[in-house]
């Protein structure tokens, strides 16, 4: 069973910090397809229209058929450990600064060989294990073994733990305290384990809804910050921009409206200075300081979350204006995760329908409470995944999208 | 009902040729490749005019291929081929060659293998061996190949209850014929404490396990034995070859190579068996693909191969001679030369031409070939027998 994390000494400030190094990253266009699983945290491989065989790894033509209709399906990944070894030696540089480490050879039940980062806890061959799709510290896709059955602090495998972004004895920022989910996130968070919380507030001089209930928390810090301010923005990451492992971004700005029945732009400004600029603003002074850190130890600065809107993917009329700073935001999440990428930062992209808020008063259920909202947040920092799309809405929303962009932008509007 | 194959009567073997081993050099493949060339015009007296067929290995001459290297080295062949069958290609490419010859497609051709080796083009060979490697395995711990032969080597010894002495046994043999070689990289005895004590590169395989990458070159050439004869070469016949790719897909972890499937038919073709070979000359890069083409070939059955390690010694002077220049295990693997190297030194046992000791009145000698570790597994394996012709000396 893996030993429990333990929470990390303090820094010694004289050392010098570890610069983040990444596996390599080279990947051929048809692999990605495992890398689009990965995102959502699901093992997809490609499975033959026409005769059925389970590929791997990933091809342009059947093993057994040679049909090239191969389509990516979900799998459960169980299968067996046929072999083992634990590295001592590696080419690259990230691997050389983590051996020894343990690889596992494993026949996946529906036939492939797959070969797998292995869990510390799984037993020597022959043993049952059941193989993940996770995203590595350069986003790529990677298999990873785990025990078929669930022990205890599974998640505290020093290997697993590369490729997740555990809250647990991190300290994260949460950019907007003053709203449900903003505190939904905190109270997730800290129930996680993470170490120190800094939760924003726009605007200081006001005392907003349950205030005291959340500085009354041992691991909150409250922090002036308003992400349309970018003198302020940079104050607060010159403070505490070098210690923030996790950032959460879910300053939003919301107003329901189209085009025809609003006059002039403000509104439509002040959702891109929040929702856009103000992503562009934190990116810009935290970035840097969190790239830097991407290999500090135990507690190293992990990851990166957005709140994004499903209407990101496809405008929502009736939240016309607010549809669209959110597909600018996603936009500019991409190119952050570019950036990002090669340090090891994970950009987490959340995609939630109509959120239970004031904002969205008119539209009918189902909503997603902010409550699961940010459970869904805390579970895709522990499970490692990049793309998230919480509740019932968004997930149909995705479907739809997946399958007919057209549909869905002709569906919506009508 | 399968057909008949045709043997390959009336063919020659002959010149074999070294270009000594460097751990690093700066020379690109063309320099190893071109040395190898001329010292086979030098030594045979055949002119680099008369050469009309040609036969390359090298996983390093990008971006030319073997038609760039014919206008590199001012070559007019009439016959070209380029084998990227890794440890595989010098049987393929004898197998290839001696074919041209007999139809007269080629009179004398030219087998050579060779790869540079500076001091980062190992890693980056290595992270773009093939397209499965890179998609799913260099990413999983950027591990060479010993990483796939830790995995390969874990499951035998588990499967068979083979021991690491059993594959020190044969690192420690290898070794001593390697100090009668100039040629070979390593220079001191191994001992059973020093193999067992050396550092693991991937668990259960350890340093002396792992061929050393090094640049260098081999090859040999092909004719009628007319030719050789007039010539006043010394040569080695070609009694029967196999090759296979890709063989037993649906074996989860490589537990044997495809010389299995064709072993029969190659000891028909040549009208002998494993117990009348003089020597083997396997393709050693770790210690356990050994082992199995000790099985795989019929020396021994599936399984029984740490019992006949045991059983037999493995030296020049021993009960069957294993890679009698020391194999690429003491001497360096030189990329696809690495598998040359067997070949090279056969033709010279059979010839009476060694580089190191001679195994007593070799006359019959099996070399075995295995490459192309493209995902889980390598794919190629080959086999040939070659028996003395004319030796050195008595022609």
């Amino acid at each position: 069973m893996s030993a429990p994390l333990q929470r990390p000494k303090r820094k010694n400030p004289i050392l010098r910090t570890r610069l983040p190094t990444a596996p390599p990253a080279a990947r051929s266009r048809m692999a990605h397809g495992l890398t689009a699983g990965a995102a959502r945290g699901e093992l997809e491989l490609q499975v033959c229209r026409d005769c059925g065989a389970t590929q791997y790894p990933p091809r342009e033509a059947c093993h057994a058929c040679l049909s090239d209709r191969l389509a990516w399906r979900a799998q459960d990944g169980r299968g067996e450990l046929v072999s083992e070894t634990t590295l001592h030696l590696s080419y690259e540089l990230f691997f050389r600064e983590r051996v020894p480490w343990r690889l596992g050879m494993v026949r996946l039940d529906a036939g492939p060989i797959v070969i797998a980062h292995l869990h510390g806890d799984c037993a020597p061959p022959p043993a049952r294990v059941k193989v993940r799709a996770c995203l590595d510290k350069s986003g790529e896709a990677a298999l990873f073994a785990v025990p078929e059955k669930e022990t205890p602090n599974m998640a505290d495998d020093r290997q697993l733990r590369e490729m997740t972004c555990d809250p647990k004895f991190r300290k994260v920022l949460v950019t907007d305290g003053k709203t449900a989910l903003g505190q939904a996130l905190v109270r997730a968070l800290v129930a996680a384990g993470a170490d120190l919380v800094w939760v924003g507030h726009a605007e200081p001089w006001k005392k907003f809804a349950g205030f005291d209930e959340l500085a009354a928390l041992p691991q909150v810090t409250l922090v002036p910050l308003d992400v349309t301010d970018s003198r302020n923005v940079r104050e607060v990451a010159a403070e505490i921009g070098g210690r923030v492992d996790i950032l959460v971004n879910n300053a939003e700005h919301h107003r329901a409206h189209g085009i025809g029945d609003r006059q002039g732009v403000e509104t439509a400004r002040a959702e891109m200075d929040v929702n856009y600029f103000g992503l562009l603003r934190l990116a810009q002074e935290f970035g840097p300081a969190m790239r830097a850190r991407g290999a500090d130890g135990q507690s190293s600065a992990v990851a990166w979350v957005n709140l994004l809107s499903i209407y990101a993917l496809t405008n929502f009329p009736p939240h016309g204006t607010f549809s669209a700073s959110k597909a600018a935001a996603h936009s500019l999440a991409q190119c952050l995760r570019a950036e990002m990428r090669g340090s090891g930062i994970r950009v987490v992209n959340l995609y939630p329908g109509p959120i239970d808020d004031e904002w969205n008063q008119l539209l009918l259920p189902p909503k997603l409470a902010p409550a699961a909202l940010a459970q869904a947040v805390v579970k895709a920092l522990q499970s490692g995944v990049e793309d998230v799309y919480p509740g019932d809405v968004a997930q149909e929303w995705l479907a739809r999208w997946r399958d007919n962009p057209k549909a869905l932008e002709r569906e919506v509007s009508s | 009902m399968t057909r008949r194959r045709a043997g390959y009567d009336g063919v020659a073997v002959a010149m074999p040729v070294t270009v000594p081993y460097v751990r690093y050099s700066i020379r690109g493949a063309h320099w190893w490749i071109g040395r190898a060339m001329a010292e086979l015009c030098q030594r045979s007296g055949v002119r680099k005019e008369e050469i009309d067929g040609l036969c390359v290995s090298s996983f390093t001459l990008s971006p030319d291929v073997a038609a760039g290297l014919t206008q590199h080295l001012g070559l007019s062949v009439r016959w070209l081929d380029h084998v990227a069958l890794g440890g595989g290609s010098a049987v393929v490419s004898l197998r290839r060659a001696a074919r041209a010859v007999q139809a007269g497609d080629a009179d004398i051709v030219a087998c050579v293998a060779g790869d540079a080796n500076h001091v980062d083009s190992f890693r980056l060979n290595t992270a773009n061996f093939s397209l499965f490697a890179r998609d799913a395995v260099y990413a999983y711990g950027s591990g060479g190949t010993y990483a796939s032969f830790a995995l390969l080597t874990a499951h035998y010894m588990r499967q068979y209850g083979a021991t690491r002495e059993d594959f020190g046994k044969l690192c420690i043999a290898q070794r001593a014929s390697a100090l009668a070689n100039p040629h070979a990289l390593f220079k001191q005895p191994l001992t059973m404490a020093e193999y067992l004590a050396a550092r693991p590169l991937a668990t259960p395989v350890h340093l002396f396990d792992c061929v050393m990458p090094c640049a260098g070159a081999e090859a040999f050439l092909v004719m009628r034995e007319e030719e050789a004869a007039a010539r006043g070469l010394p040569w080695a016949r070609l009694l029967a070859t196999l090759e296979r790719i890709n063989a037993f897909p649906g074996d989860p972890v490589q537990i044997r190579g495809g010389w299995e499937l064709d072993r029969d038919e190659l000891y028909g073709q040549a009208g002998a068996g494993p117990q009348d070979m003089d020597f083997l000359q396997a393709y050693d890069d770790y210690p356990v693909i050994s082992v199995m083409q000790l099985e795989d070939l019929g020396f021994c059955a599936k399984g029984e191969g740490p019992q006949f390690v045991r059983a037999n010694g493995f030296t020049v002077d021993g009960s069957l001679p294993l890679n009698t220049c020391g194999g690429q295990l003491s001497v360096g693997q030189a990329g696809a030369a690495g598998g040359h190297l067997g070949m090279v030194e056969a033709i010279r046992q059979l010839t009476g031409q060694p580089l190191g000791r001679q195994v007593p009145d070799a006359e019959l000698g099996l070399v075995s070939g295995f490459g192309m570790i493209n995902y889980d597994r390598g794919l190629c394996s080959g086999a040939a027998i070659l028996a003395t012709g004319a030796r050195a000396g008595t022609g």
